[in-house]
């Protein structure tokens, strides 16, 4: 079967003006001399997406996938290069669809339809059921001008995915809107998937293509990284994302920032100071700088301490990258005898197995008096790690599992009436 | 997961039919497009006609108060104060005048048509011309009701108006749409890079009308000599007007009003053919124009999205 959508070594180029001249007198007064940068958006991309297939294009804001879904749509056309699409193709781009604000939200949905290619009859048959699905039918004959911009979403979607698309391209859109109307996108989505079919969405949450995507696209800067399993994608996206930050914290102002806050902080006497921190997962060995979740890791502390102390604690947190403290405990919790530090010395945690799914992981070291009272050195979140989840399950914490099936005859706990009044006649 | 075990849907899906979006299509492919688009022409014209006259007490009689209150100002102006001596002036003008107000209101809307369907532009696909024409297209409408405001006058004296050039107004019209679409589907696409066009063009529009027979007779400057008059003849507007008038007007000369003089010359003396050729003049700078439209717009369609 013919791809549903045929993207060829499509480019496309913007005119950066640094300034914009939109008049005809300025025009006139600057013809011909008016500079502008040639801005590469798009760089021979070239991809097909399978009929019936669920594709993400994923990227970091400015990477060109908005202005690739726009091409596809045929919103934007490519400088050069060519895109095929087989069927009927709608588009939820940015903010709901296309909708002038003059006209009454029925309107508009006869108007947009028309513009997808429906007749009016075929509209009328559909209508019902696209306002029940946007939840106005109290709103559907007022201006949607005076719509909040949630119902205009609302009513964008329920165009979009009710005139029977063979495509449906997707920007971020299921962002919008109220979480109950966005559960009802998704599953939406879901059905067009099992219906076969062919969805193209663009977004830079990671997440939601391990969850529903079949491959993905990564887009870095205009050009094509990869086109892949969303595993190998995602992690590929995720090492693009790392590469950019490094990047921004070599800044020497940043580096700047940084070591003023170090100073100001006020813990640690630094009497025993951290030299030294190695994260070691079995991953580095073989030149991969992520972890897979459940693989062990040690994390490797190097300390000097300027004179002999006896009283000694050592201590470590986890955090997600949203700051959620999922993990802390220290020597002292742990019921451990630290020996004393003179000069220099080395210790370790090791953990046996990581629960841990996607994401990057910041680590939080200490080192204290054993009453927790002085701290002679803290380092916050400077040590991290990162796992990559292969598999599409998704979520945060690795949860080991196994599946059985069964009648509840066979002792099998089940939520239904019969297996709670079991347990209800058990305790009675 | 395949497609063919999808239910069956009640609108019909598109027959799979592939669309290609490329850097360039021909004049030929993108009118293609529009015509197979037709629907959404009409549609179009439908909404603009409603918003118009949505927030509006008088509604549709705008459009017939319209021509009788230019009737009133320059029946004023010409027969009252400059003594004009073309008689029956309410029919003159109006047969002239009608046509003048579907030219140049249709290219004025028409001109600002992208940039005020800009939320449409940046968010679905369609022929982009399809908003010039379907400005041109509510415009023709308002036409056919300001017709009526003619008609009335016309059976209310009742006129007699030249039955055998009667068939040369559908293709005087079909001409005129022509020349205005073209025009329109080319200053709609140049606005949204130059938006002070709709600022020129009134002003354009201004001149263009008095050098256009409309209030003044056709004879005043055809019956000239000299590359000026040559010049003036080339308005592709003037064919289309002048078929008009001698349609419904009729009549070429008119005796003087105070008797004795040389009678009026109205319109030119040609024959039936003489007309028809004058009105290829137009036909044929509105295909040129078309085809010159068709081509820029599409050259500068592909940055529509960006640029507004």
């Amino acid at each position: 079967m013919a791809a549903a959508i045929e993207v060829r070594s499509v480019s496309k180029q913007f005119k950066l003006y640094h300034e914009h001249y939109t008049s005809l007198k300025e025009r006139v007064v600057h013809y011909g001399r008016i500079p502008y940068e040639p801005f590469m958006a798009l760089q021979e991309i070239d991809f097909d997406v399978e009929a019936g297939s669920t594709v993400g294009i994923l990227g970091h804001n400015g990477c060109g996938k908005s202005t690739l879904l726009k091409c596809i749509a045929g919103i934007l056309q490519p400088t050069r290069g060519e895109i095929v699409t087989r069927g009927r193709v709608a588009a939820l781009l940015e903010l709901g669809a296309g909708f002038n604000h003059e006209l009454t939200g029925r309107e508009n949905v006869f108007m947009n339809a028309s513009i997808l290619g429906l007749s009016k009859k075929d509209t009328a048959l559909i209508f019902d059921e696209i306002v029940a699905f946007s939840e106005l039918d109290k709103f559907i004959d007022m201006q949607v001008r005076h719509y909040s911009s949630g119902m205009y979403v609302r009513l964008g979607f329920a165009v979009a995915v009710n005139v029977e698309p063979d495509i449906l391209l997707v920007d971020e859109v299921l962002a919008v809107g109220d979480e109950a109307f966005q559960r009802k996108c998704i599953e939406r989505v879901k059905k067009f998937q099992q219906e076969g079919r062919t969805i193209l969405f663009v977004t830079h949450a990671a997440d939601l293509v391990r969850r529903i995507c079949d491959r993905a696209v990564v887009l870095d800067h205009g050009k094509m990284v990869i086109d892949a399993k969303p595993g190998e994608a995602v992690r590929v996206f995720r090492e693009s994302l790392h590469g950019g930050e490094l990047n921004e914290s070599d800044e020497p102002e940043e580096a700047a920032a940084l070591a003023e806050v170090e100073a100001a902080r006020p813990e640690g006497t630094h009497r025993v100071r951290i030299t030294n921190v190695a994260i070691d997962h079995p991953g580095l060995r073989i030149n991969r700088n992520w972890m897979l979740p459940d693989e062990s890791m040690t994390i490797r502390v190097a300390y000097h301490a300027s004179e002999r102390t006896d009283d000694l604690l050592f201590g470590i947190a986890i955090h997600d990258e949203n700051g959620n403290h999922l993990f802390g405990t220290n020597t002292g919790v742990l019921g451990l005898d630290v020996p004393p530090a003179d000069g220099d010395g080395e210790m370790s945690f090791e953990f046996h197995r990581v629960p841990l799914l996607d994401g990057t992981y910041l680590v939080t070291l200490a080192i204290q008096s054993s009453d927790e009272g002085t701290v002679y050195d803290w380092r916050e979140q400077q040590a991290t790690f990162e796992v990559m989840n292969p598999s599409r399950t998704s979520g945060l914490v690795s949860f080991p599992i196994d599946v059985h099936f069964g009648r509840p005859s066979m002792g099998l706990p089940g939520f239904d009436t019969p297996g709670i009044k079991l347990v209800e006649g058990t305790g009675a | 997961m395949n497609p063919m075990s999808a239910p069956p849907s009640r609108v019909p899906r598109a027959s799979g039919e592939a669309t290609i979006v490329r850097p360039r299509m021909t004049a030929r492919e993108r009118l293609t497009r529009i015509i197979f688009r037709r629907e959404l022409l009409v549609g179009m014209i439908r909404n603009e006609l409603k918003i118009k006259y949505k927030n509006s007490v008088l509604g549709f009689a705008w459009s017939l108060l319209n021509p009788l209150l230019y009737l009133v100002v320059f029946y004023v102006a010409f027969t009252i104060i400059l003594g004009s001596s073309i008689p029956s002036f309410p029919i003159w003008l109006l047969s002239g005048l009608l046509v003048w107000n579907l030219f140049s209101t249709g290219l004025g809307a028409a001109t600002g048509s992208v940039v005020a369907n800009s939320g449409l532009v940046k968010k679905v696909s369609f022929p982009r011309e399809i908003l010039p024409l379907a400005s041109v297209g509510s415009m023709l409408v308002h036409f056919f009701l300001q017709s009526l405001v003619l008609f009335t006058v016309l059976a209310a004296v009742r006129w007699h108006v030249a039955w055998a050039y009667v068939p040369l107004i559908p293709l005087a019209l079909i001409a005129l749409l022509l020349v205005t679409s073209a025009l329109g589907i080319l200053l709609s696409a140049v606005n949204v890079y130059l938006r002070d066009t709709s600022h020129f063009l009134e002003l354009a529009l201004l001149a263009w009308f008095w050098i256009t027979p409309v209030v003044y007779p056709f004879q005043l400057v055809g019956i000239r000599g000299g590359w000026s008059t040559k010049l003036w003849l080339t308005n592709p507007v003037t064919p289309i007007v002048v078929v008009f008038q001698r349609a419904i007007y009729a009549k070429l000369t008119n005796p003087h009003p105070k008797g004795g003089g040389p009678p009026i010359q109205l319109l030119p003396h040609w024959p039936y053919w003489g007309f028809l050729a004058y009105l290829g003049w137009s036909f044929a700078f509105g295909l040129v124009t078309l085809t010159i439209a068709v081509r820029v717009f599409g050259r500068s369609e592909a940055n529509f999205a960006e640029e507004l």
